[in-house]
């Protein structure tokens, strides 16, 4: 296959960005994207131009580095799908591809591709956590969790952090990430203790980085976990409830 | 030199639970007054980070990632044991001690095997209450499933996301402790140095990725839980960016390294497609309790897998392995494949894979329940392999995975070099020759969050006062430069090679002769090739950029200057090693039915290797195993 690629080159955080056109003669359907970018990166070095810098590490779509904005999208056009998984096979040959990063002012770029997340670890570090120190668990099956709860906390915890949804979002809003995090602890039992002051101490640490939902849902079409925006619905409902909530008496009045 | 692993004495169940009252401790308002170095963050690392901040020690934690939570373990799929017995199938922590060491074909120490089997419990324990979604049975308890190498059910998993959930719990304890200030974490910083002064482990010298700033961590204790080499192969499981600098930097300032021929190829794996491979995938194991591996009787069997008969099928692990079947552990598994492959039997356009078939168990259980189970799986071989697992069998070939050798340590985790801590994939100990499945989730785990914060305090507690080695200090400087000089050696070359094109040149000598089977031959041509290509290296790669920026390959090709020197102590490790054992297989050491042989006579031991300068014959030290409680015997899984 051939393809034309017009990718984003910036030089560092401070610097003037722009956009680059490269052609490749001789790509297989069977190579994955970042392989196609990866022969791309051989083909500068050999012709002395420093190669396209972009994050990725597990190839498998579970680690959450790479994300790339392709075409417009973030992570591309397969639905359900990391940049990684993305296989050169969904285009035809001539194709015409464009690659920028993520785009968000939450997300400043380091270099090229390579964006700086570190906001999202500022939401966990407020309250993405149940507080439960080495050595102080009972034994596991003393907290009997329904398999639908666990399903469903499961869902919501698959979340990989790798910041498609703000970058999709038209707001640069982190919602769909956060209220992943906060559904996965606030179903489980173990996680009531801190329901609500993890509820609002998460949402605020996410208000002073990020934009605001106001229900685009683009995140939900870009997540390559395609997490719901259901749990978007449920965060917001906790953080009303925990607004109103005497938390010292919060065991009192589950749920 | 005689290698002391410091084993306590006693009998085996009461070992650890006299090192424990036996361990110096360091009172609570006297930890804060130490600083502890983490380098990594994995399973290993930040379990070990969040509770040694948890217990008051000052720590620091470095991590080449963005985040911590993208580290490798993350891509862990089938789940993790324990001795739970919840399943009231016979499981014991006994059972899962003896069952680890003959998997690891007898070439690992047993008090720690025993150790790690009674705390797997805790750690199923811990997750729980840090609120990992384990799958649950519909009474609301904790469900199991069986994997390799066991006949009992102790494993415990979160679909096919389990090293994901279980990484994003120790992520989310060391996140809490960063909030409350407990931990200094530094992201996009990559280790180039151990500092050794006076004899111990005083500190690190760093990397910053983003500004290419060269910069020092003072210590009284640096612990490197860094994870394993698979990627010497250049081709392997592991992700991208996994190396071997940090434990092989340690090795040159005096760290053992111990066993590292041991090299894990994973039998299930998606195989090959082309040259242009940047990885390879693997399919848990997990899918080997439902899945049933086959190849046609005959070769250039030319038709669709569907439209042959049972009777033209050769089930050859179930007809080798009658008792274990499908479930044997992963290094017979692996070689098995080789054998049908190399006879001219394997599937897929390269004839380079086995099947491996879910139409019984779809039938026998339904759609939904393999879906339950394994739908993330079925995605991801959908999506590299453009094929549908429930409707056509997967196409899969062993791939390597996991080391099981490492940084030798002690008991205590602690290397040769005191004041270093080596943990989880990094180390050599508990796996032997072959680690089992589900296992390096429980190791990584058990040394980070309940082994290292007993026994770090036997070092730390009688240095109470001791002042941080200054990081003005020569021994710190020194090192500073010698980083800083070889990142503009690296730039210097200007040559005409990629540093991926050199890489791959030294995973194809590797795999070739290093693999899945290996002989006194092809390991003397490997040890002749990989110094000429470390001199092509050397000479002629090209790395461009400057050194004040964020550049990747500057990065990547100081990892594969490790590599190339590495690959040279696992190729003689390998030759030295003149048996058949676990991931190690010499082809001159077999039964007539090609089973592994080892010579228990003369190689139960550690081989712990000890730096002597790039392309001279290391030293080795031999840590003798004793077997008191599992019988040496030869593996049957017949």
């Amino acid at each position: 296959m051939r393809v034309k690629l017009t990718v984003w080159r910036q030089a560092g955080p401070d610097a003037t960005g722009g956009f680059k056109d490269y052609e490749l003669a001789d790509v297989s359907p069977d190579m994955s994207f970042l392989e196609m970018l990866d022969t791309l990166n051989e083909l500068l070095i050999a012709g002395g131009e420093e190669p396209v810098v972009f994050d990725h590490d597990c190839r498998e779509g579970i680690c959450g580095s790479c994300g790339m904005v392709i075409d417009g999208v973030p992570h591309g056009p397969q639905r359900g799908t990391a940049t990684c998984q993305l296989h050169m096979r969904k285009y035809t040959d001539g194709a015409h591809i464009t690659i920028e990063p993520f785009r968000a002012a939450a997300f400043p770029i380091n270099k090229d591709l390579s964006v700086d997340r570190a906001a999202f670890d500022r939401i966990v570090e407020a309250g993405g956590y149940i507080t439960a120190p080495t050595g102080a668990a009972p034994d596991a099956n003393l907290i009997p969790v329904p398999k639908a709860v666990a399903e469903t906390a499961m869902d919501a915890a698959q979340c990989i952090g790798c910041g498609a949804c703000v970058a999709a979002c038209p707001n640069g809003a982190a919602q769909l990430f956060t209220s992943a995090k906060l559904a996965h602890l606030n179903l489980l039992p173990q996680g009531q203790a801190e329901r609500w002051d993890r509820t609002i101490d998460m949402v605020e640490t996410m208000e002073r980085y990020f934009g605001s939902c106001t229900n685009y849902r683009e995140c939900e079409a870009a997540c390559p976990k395609e997490i719901s925006v259901d749990f978007i619905a449920l965060m917001n409902k906790d953080y009303v409830r925990a607004q109103l909530k005497q938390r010292r008496l919060a065991g009192q009045v589950f749920p | 030199m005689t290698l002391d692993a410091r084993v306590p004495s006693g009998s085996i169940a009461e070992k650890w639970t006299n090192h424990k009252f036996s361990v110096k401790l360091v009172n609570p308002a006297n930890k804060r007054k130490f600083r502890i170095v983490v380098v990594g963050t994995g399973l290993a690392g930040a379990s070990a980070a969040a509770t040694l901040a948890e217990l008051g020690y000052g720590v620091t934690v470095v991590s080449f990632h963005d985040t911590p939570r993208r580290a490798h373990s993350i891509a862990a799929q089938g789940g993790i044991n324990a001795a739970k017995n919840y399943p009231n199938d016979g499981d014991s922590v006994y059972r899962l001690f003896y069952d680890t060491v003959k998997g690891g074909d007898f070439r690992s120490r047993e008090a720690n095997v025993h150790r790690l089997a009674e705390v797997s419990v805790d750690i199923i324990d811990q997750c729980t209450a840090q609120g990992v979604p384990f799958a649950r049975e519909y009474g609301g308890m904790l469900d199991n499933r069986s994997f390799g190498g066991a006949q009992v059910s102790r494993t415990f998993y979160a679909r096919g996301q389990t090293g994901q959930q279980l990484l994003l719990g120790a992520y989310q304890a060391l996140a809490r402790q960063i909030g409350l200030g407990n931990v200094e974490l530094h992201n996009r910083i990559e280790m180039l140095e151990l500092v050794v002064k006076d004899g111990r482990a005083a500190g690190i010298v760093c990397r910053d990725l983003i500004t290419g700033e060269v910069f020092s961590l003072s210590a009284h204790a640096v612990v490197l839980a860094t994870g394993g080499y698979g990627n010497v192969f250049y081709l392997s499981t592991n992700a991208k960016l996994s190396n071997v600098t940090a434990a092989w930097r340690a090795h040159k300032q005096g760290a053992f390294f111990a066993n590292p021929c041991y090299t894990q190829i994973h039998p299930t794996c998606i195989p090959a497609s082309d040259e242009f491979q940047s990885k390879l995938t693997l399919m848990s194991e997990s899918l080997r309790n439902d899945g049933r591996i086959w190849i046609p009787q005959q070769a250039d069997d030319a038709r669709p897998p569907s439209q042959i008969p049972e009777s033209d099928r050769d089930y050859y692990l179930e007809r080798r392995y009658p008792a274990f079947g499908n479930l044997v552990p992963r290094d017979i598994a692996s070689r098995a494949a080789k054998r049908e492959v190399d006879a001219g039997r394997g599937v897929g356009p390269l004839k380079n894979g086995v099947y491996l078939d879910f139409a019984d168990a779809i039938e026998r259980l339904g759609k939904h329940v393999v879906e339950e189970r394994y739908g993330n799986l079925f995605q991801i071989y959908e999506r590299i392999a453009d094929d549908d697992p429930y409707v056509a069998p997967m196409r899969i070939y062993p791939a390597v995975h996991y080391a099981m050798g490492g940084l030798w340590v002690d008991y205590n985790l602690m290397s040769n070099l005191p004041g270093l801590y080596v943990l989880g994939e990094a180390n050599f100990s508990d796996h032997g020759a072959n680690r089992l499945g589900a296992s390096a989730l429980m190791q990584g785990l058990a040394d980070g969050y309940f082994v290292l914060p007993y026994t770090i305090g036997d070092y730390l507690a009688p240095m109470l006062g001791q002042a941080l080695v200054d990081t003005d200090d020569p021994a710190f400087r020194s090192a500073e430069s010698a980083v800083a000089e070889s990142t503009k050696r690296l730039l210097s070359i200007k040559g005409r090679r990629t540093v991926d094109d050199i890489h791959r040149e030294l995973g194809k000598v590797l795999w070739d002769n290093c693999g899945m089977a290996r002989s006194e031959a092809t390991l003397t041509k490997a040890l002749a090739e990989i110094p000429a290509i470390r001199d092509e290296f050397w000479k002629n790669v090209r790395v461009l950029g400057d050194d004040a920026s964020l550049n990747q390959s500057l990065e990547k090709a100081g990892r594969v200057a490790d590599f190339l020197e590495f690959a040279e102590l696992l190729c003689l490790d390998a030759r030295h090693r003149n048996e058949s054992c676990g991931g190690h297989f010499r082809e001159e050491y077999q039964s007539d039915d090609g089973e592994a042989t080892r010579d228990d006579e003369h190689f139960s031991y550690v081989a712990a290797w000890e730096f002597a300068g790039v392309g001279r014959e290391p030293a080795l030290h031999k840590e003798e195993l004793v077997f008191e409680e599992v019988h040496l015997a030869t593996r049957s899984y017949k």
